[in-house]
């Protein structure tokens, strides 16, 4: 029942707020029914943590395990949050003239239905429903990148489009491949898409066939989880967007696709009887994200362009832990999918805020921020130590989980993870410092910023860098058994 | 009419669709390119709706009306009055090189026929030999959307691609779920559609449809 809800919810919200349109309250109706989610999703998950994985809907339709519903109440809850963000902040962009009632109308409908595809992806038994939702999102936030209509915004737009597009056709002739090894082990119809039973037959899928299906499927998902090579649309489409969107896109979008990789990595293994040319391929996407994000991160004029190069770095990190598999790297790259998630949208909240009242993205321009208006600057420091790992924060202990792991396993790319982290701390702190502590000139802003869900967002990443719940590393571990046990 | 009869009728629209793939590359005007769109998306439904009456496959009848009305009758509709809406359709695209283009085109076909032969051994569909054409008009598609440098023929390139996809499909198992099948056709709606619109943001904003203006976003 709550599966119904869950996707209901924004879709009813999206159609709401099309009519609906820039009549008052457009911005609340977004955040109630951003709730209303949030509050499904907690259901759901209430559900799953009592039960354990179940099959919803009649032909099995979608699936529930420890791993997705970690990632449904996680998508449900940053998207509550940044509704709430969005309010205020949208509010004062209309008043500086960005954007217009049409646009807004727009923005709110588009906000609601990305919610809906990307909880489709994560719920979704089947590989193809999988891809379609995959699509679906980007095609919901095309029109929220360009939002502001500027050529700068046009052009990131477009090359989202173009660029996962062509990404995502090629993820589609991975599933047909996926489709047909699986036709000659469970005959053709729907049930050879749905992921549990791939998953029960796993290791008689034809391995050739599967290993290259896995190719296309990792580059394609991997387009969208901005992985280098093939990360150029990334760092444009949050660079040049609404802010709200660029903390979704950074913290939910990109998990997002990285879940269907993980989903497709699975099967693979299974076929391939624990062989690792997944893992190999993971890991060696991962590690060329996290070494080209870092050193582009110090050559970053443009505040969110940098932070959008950050998220390709964490990233590329999590592909990496995942790619090397065993219940500990995965344990740690679920655990860090989570606080990168929580850390990267509060600091987006927080630059959001910044950049409205500078009038500029550019960093050099932003300054003394701690002066001006100390919640922000306060806000925006902590997240930034927060995301360049340092203790105690959530970060921290899941990139130290990471490294000694790969001290362990492949210890030839710990001082390429170690460099990469050093340069980025070193760029990243060095250029926000200022930014905070800075001497300015600039007035206040007219309007009281939204800076509640910054600081859940830091206590809660702070939380997990102290200690984890006990039901929560419960769930963490369930996953992780599933996924590299 | 045998099985053998209609597999040639498949095997004669498999090798249309990868000439129309071809001509695509080489067609400058965009009326043309739409025009070419429409014909392959008719050759896709054709050989569809053939393989679906040969082997008694009734789901791919689905999948072939979907085909026709959505990319032999709807999409070219919808371009065709964009075009004369944004008045774009006398346009010419000033392209470099065909015949580089079409070297590369065929280069792309050997690969695409090498890479589909492994499978196309295992696939148990009478339709199999046909994967490896599928598989070179999706490169080829790819190729077309890489060297244009304006807005539509750029997206009609991507249809292609879809085109191409849906082909290998049917070739290699008789097509995907019904449901699936669904949900993508419904993307490329929302997607034309959605494009559609950007379209007119981009005339409005750069006051041409040529990509080549968006070249602001480049890492120093």
């Amino acid at each position: 029942m709550e599966m119904y809800w869950l996707l209901g919810l924004p879709l009813a919200g999206g159609i709401t707020l099309a009519f609906w349109g820039h009549r008052a309250h457009a911005p609340e109706i977004n955040a109630a029914f951003s709730l209303a989610t949030l509050i499904a999703a907690g259901w759901l998950t209430a559900h799953i943590v009592a039960e354990g994985p179940v099959l919803i809907g009649g032909d099995g339709w979608f699936y529930i395990d420890a791993f997705n519903v970690f990632l449904v109440a996680l998508t449900a809850f940053v998207a509550f949050t940044t509704a709430l963000f969005s309010r205020p902040y949208m509010r004062i962009e209309q008043a500086h003239g960005r954007v217009n009632a049409a646009r807004l109308r727009l923005y709110h409908a588009s906000y609601q239905l990305f919610i809906g595809t990307m909880l489709l992806a994560l719920t979704t038994n089947n590989m193809g429903i999988l891809w379609v939702a995959m699509e679906a999102a980007t095609l919901t936030t095309v029109l929220l990148v360009s939002l502001y209509r500027t050529p700068a915004a046009l052009e990131a737009a477009w090359k989202y489009f173009i660029l996962c597009g062509v990404g995502i056709a090629l993820a589609l002739f991975g599933t047909i491949l996926l489709y047909f090894a699986a036709e000659q082990v469970l005959g053709a119809g729907g049930g050879a898409l749905s992921w549990t039973h791939l998953n029960a037959v796993k290791t008689r899928l034809e391995p050739v066939v599967l290993q290259l299906a896995f190719v296309f499927l990792l580059v394609g998902y991997g387009t969208k989880v901005g992985l280098v090579p093939l990360h150029s649309w990334l760092p444009d489409a949050h660079g040049e967007g609404p802010t709200p969107i660029s903390a979704v896109l950074s913290g939910l979008l990109l998990n997002v696709a990285l879940y269907a990789v993980m989903r497709s990595k699975v099967l693979v293994d299974g076929a391939l009887g624990g062989a690792s040319l997944a893992g190999a391929l993971m890991m060696g996407f991962g590690l060329l994200s996290v070494l080209v994000a870092a050193l582009l991160i110090r050559r970053q004029t443009d505040v969110k362009r940098m932070f959008a190069y950050s998220s390709i770095e964490h990233m590329g990190l999590i592909t990496f832990a995942f790619g090397m598999g065993g219940m500990v790297a995965s344990f740690a790259a679920l655990l860090h999918m989570t606080v990168h998630s929580l850390t990267k949208s509060a600091i987006f909240y927080a630059v959001g805020h910044a950049t409205q009242k500078a009038g500029t993205q550019v960093m050099e321009d932003i300054r003394g921020l701690i002066k001006t208006n100390p919640t922000i600057g306060w806000g925006l420091i902590l997240g930034t130590i927060a995301i360049l790992g340092v203790p105690p924060f959530g970060v921290f202990a899941s990139e130290f989980l990471i490294i000694t792991t790969t001290m362990h396993q492949h210890p030839w790319a710990t001082p390429v993870l170690l460099t990469a982290l050093g340069v980025a701390f070193a760029a990243m702190f060095g250029r926000v410092q200022p930014m905070v502590f800075g001497e300015t000139t600039l007035p206040r802003l007219p309007h009281q910023p939204a800076l509640l869900p910054v600081f859940v967002h830091l206590a809660l990443v702070l939380m997990l860098g102290l200690f984890i719940p006990g039901y929560l590393a419960h769930w963490y571990r369930q996953a992780a058994c599933l996924l590299g046990g | 009419m045998s099985l053998t009869y209609h597999l040639q009728v498949v095997n004669l629209l498999a090798a249309l669709l990868l000439l129309i793939a071809f001509a695509m590359l080489s067609q400058r005007r965009i009326v043309g390119l739409i025009t070419l769109f429409a014909w392959q998306g008719a050759a896709l439904a054709t050989s569809t709706a053939i393989v679906a009456w040969s082997t008694g496959q009734h789901h791919l009848y689905y999948s072939a009306a979907l085909t026709l009305g959505l990319k032999v009758v709807l999409v070219p509709w919808y371009f065709f009055r964009l075009i004369r809406q944004l008045d774009v359709d006398r346009e010419v695209e000033p392209m470099i090189n065909i015949p580089t283009t079409m070297l590369i085109g065929i280069i792309l076909v050997i690969f695409a026929f090498n890479l589909a032969l492994p499978i196309s051994q295992m696939a148990g569909t009478v339709t199999r030999s046909t994967l490896g054409i599928a598989l070179a008009s999706v490169l080829l598609a790819f190729l077309m959307m890489i060297t244009r440098s304006k807005a539509i023929p750029q997206v009609i390139g991507f249809l292609a691609m879809e085109n191409g996809l849906f082909f290998a499909a049917t070739s290699a198992t008789y097509g995907m779920p019904l449901v699936v099948e669904l949900g993508v056709a419904l993307d490329v709606l929302v997607a034309v559609f959605v494009l559609g619109i950007f379209f007119f943001h981009i005339r409005e904003t750069f006051d041409s449809m040529d990509l080549k203006h968006m070249e602001r976003l480049r890492e120093k």
